[in-house]
């Protein structure tokens, strides 16, 4: 109990730190990378609580999907961040205000008689197995039908998207062999038999012939 | 939890429509654009099997499956089949259509069996979390369909308000679930009703919840006033688009709304009649006004369907078996008519050309006598002129209301569709006594051309006869609403 314990302030610790460094690092990169350490630092305090599956899923689609998506975004847009910091003292105010009712209310809910769960009334699980088994057991048996429903609608989304976004280029300068090959001259020109005009207004045909100065 | 609580083979029509979209997908990347026909029939390959699959349970008894979340009896039966002839029909009448318009591709085909699947999903769910999956599954692939035009400024921004206005809409139902899962404590349709008849339920919550699950309904509907995204969809989205989204939805909406309400929320019943009847007159009066001012025939169709929403939702607000079988016929009937409707405007329409104005059917006699008289049909039908299948379907909406003494109601309906009867009437006055604009033959396959008369000879045939169809939907909504396993 007590290794779990240090494993607890350890973990906390970092945890605090990186997400303070998150909000005061100058480099956005750093902030990303600092992110991702806290994510790392909450999946293992969610793993003391005995919710392995919600750890190994933070990991896996927060640290390794959304935040790597994040790190591209904020590595590929031009954004100057000295110019956003700069009104920093502008928006104190309001998000001051917000953050002080945020504050109130997490301690008005914190201090509630409902909040003070001591160690005795917080529910053991009445399984011993992993809860990734059990929640795997449940989504293949009682929710089978909704979750592979789920699937087919991700394949719908995928479809939707491709079908709305891929458009074959139009300039392209691909050419066939084949047609070319099999091109015959009646296809290409067309010889318009036509009565020989003779020239009448003699001036306007020598201006047009003159080259543009 | 075993194989036999599963009972996976409960829902063979969708596991094979499923496998068979799946290998249409990969199928179709491998053909040409000039070899699109193999897409086209495989797809209606498919849609045959699925409906023979979905034809051969029709009369067994209700059966479970996926630990009672999925529920097959007589109405989810006989509401797949009009579906799988609805999605059927738009390909078949689109087909043309599409190809003049550089729409004919695989997506088509795969997107609109993915919203068929949906629909056929949200027949038979009988699980707020299945229910709305399916109905999600629908919505998402119609969305991306009415956007295929990508070019189509108009399309477009259908698509955009479609999209923003059903994702309110879904968001709406969700929370009403969320509020009946609160106060019920179940998901499912079954316990909800049996948590609410032992007064287990929190009468409050269920009340709150019921408002924002009548909400989405009325968005899905497209009901007054929540209407607001249909006439300009119906005008901005291709026409097979269109016929897609006015009719096989329409026939899945009714049944959500049959499980939800009729089968869920029966308890509360007097809550829900009230709401449904503020939505009813609203929109067969909002409807029927406002389609007269219409110079777009896709607009006009638009507010005809808002109307003839009203009436499905008069047949669900009886609130009795009777009411229930009403709708489900009136739907119905509406599949058949509007899917013919959409399907000679595309029959008019040709590449560089669409026919959408009511001046483009000018004429039509002249340019083509059988089509004309094959829209005549429609018309009548739409506006509830007697043999045709139309007034039969009012007919028996407002009997069932005339039985529960809502005399006035009824009465206020037959006044609404009279004055209604004057945008449809207008129609025919203008193919027949109008002289034509232009002297373009019809362009169009000759299946589609084949399977459009079938269709409106139908609405004939059906009016003359009405009662078989009639006692066949009727008995399969009493054999289906009585069966309460809880």
């Amino acid at each position: 109990m007590d290794l779990s314990l240090a494993i607890f302030y350890v973990f906390a610790v970092v945890l605090v730190f990186a997400a303070f460094r998150v909000i005061t690092a100058k480099n956005p990169v750093h902030a990303v990378l600092y992110l991702v350490l806290s994510f790392f630092n909450s999946a293992v305090l969610w793993m003391l609580m005995k919710a392995e599956f919600l750890a190994v899923s933070l990991i896996v689609i927060y640290v390794g999907a959304v935040m790597v998506l994040f790190l591209f975004v904020v590595m590929m847009l031009d954004i100057n961040f000295e110019a956003l910091r700069k009104s920093f003292w502008k928006f104190l105010p309001v998000a001051g205000t917000v953050a002080g009712i945020m504050l109130v209310e997490m301690v008005l809910i914190l201090t509630h008689r409902y909040a003070k769960i001591d160690a005795a009334r917080i529910v053991e699980p009445s399984f011993n197995t992993a809860s990734a088994e059990v929640l795997g057991k449940l989504i293949y048996t009682q929710y089978f039908l909704p979750f592979q429903l789920a699937a087919v609608l991700l394949l719908v989304g995928m479809v939707a998207a491709i079908a709305l976004t891929l458009r074959k280029r139009k300039n392209t300068k691909y050419l066939n062999p084949g047609d070319q090959i099999k091109v015959k001259r009646e296809d290409r020109v067309r010889i318009v038999k036509m009565q020989s005009e003779p020239r009448i207004v003699a001036d306007d045909a020598a201006a047009d012939d003159k080259p543009a100065a | 939890m075993n194989w036999t609580s599963l009972n996976p083979w409960v829902a063979t029509p969708e596991i094979f429509l499923l496998c068979a979209v799946c290998a249409i997908l990969l199928l179709d990347l491998f053909i040409s654009d000039a070899k699109r026909g193999v897409t086209y029939v495989l797809t209606l390959l498919t849609l045959l099997v699925t409906g023979v699959l979905v034809a051969s349970g029709v009369s067994a008894p209700a059966e479970y499956g996926y630990s009672e979340s999925f529920l097959v009896d007589p109405l989810s039966s006989y509401a797949k089949l009009t579906m799988i002839v609805g999605v059927a029909l738009v390909l078949v009448y689109g087909r043309s259509y599409a190809k003049a318009r550089g729409l004919y591709r695989g997506e088509l085909f795969t997107l609109s069996m993915f919203s068929l699947l949906g629909m056929m999903v949200m027949a038979s769910a009988v699980n707020f979390l299945t229910l709305y999956v399916g109905l999600e599954l629908m919505s998402l692939s119609i969305y991306a369909m009415v956007a295929l035009n990508r070019d189509s400024v108009a399309s477009t921004e259908a698509a955009m308000k479609y999209f923003v206005l059903g994702a309110l809409a879904s968001g709406m139902l969700l929370y009403g679930m969320s509020m009946l899962y609160g106060a019920t404590g179940s998901l499912d349709v079954f316990k909800v009703a049996a948590a609410i008849q032992s007064g287990a339920a929190n009468q409050l919550l269920v009340v709150f919840g019921l408002v924002f699950v009548v909400t989405g309904l009325g968005f899905k509907f497209g009901a007054v006033p929540f209407h607001m995204w249909v006439p300009d969809v119906y005008q901005g989205a291709p026409t097979p688009m269109t016929q897609l989204i006015s009719t096989a939805p329409k026939v899945a909406v009714l049944v959500l709304a049959l499980r939800v309400l009729a089968q869920g929320l029966e308890g509360f019943a007097p809550d829900w009649r009230g709401m449904l009847m503020i939505l009813a007159v609203l929109s067969i009066a909002l409807g029927n006004l406002t389609a007269i001012a219409q110079s777009n025939i896709k607009r006009m169709l638009g507010y005809s369907t808002i109307s003839h929403m009203g009436f499905v939702l008069l047949g669900l607000l009886v609130a009795n078996v009777n009411g229930y079988a009403a709708s489900f016929f009136y739907v119905v009937s509406y599949v058949l008519m509007g899917a013919a409707g959409f399907g000679i405007l595309m029959l008019l329409s040709r590449a560089g050309f669409e026919a959408e104005q009511i001046n483009d059917l000018k004429g039509l006699n002249q340019r083509s006598p059988w089509f004309a008289l094959m829209m005549l049909f429609v018309m009548f039908s739409m506006a509830g002129i007697p043999v045709f299948l139309g007034f039969f379907a009012k007919l028996s909406v407002l009997k069932e209301l005339v039985n529960m003494h809502l005399v006035w109601l009824a009465v206020f309906a037959v006044i609404f569709s009279l004055i209604g009867a004057f945008y449809y009437l207008r129609i025919v006055k203008v193919m027949y006594f109008d002289d034509a604009e232009s002297h373009e033959p019809l362009q169009a396959s000759l299946d589609a051309k084949v399977v459009l008369s079938v269709n409106c000879a139908l609405l004939l045939v059906l009016g003359l006869m009405p009662n078989q169809l009639m006692s066949v939907l009727i008995d399969a909504v009493q054999r289906s609403i009585v069966v309460v396993a809880y």
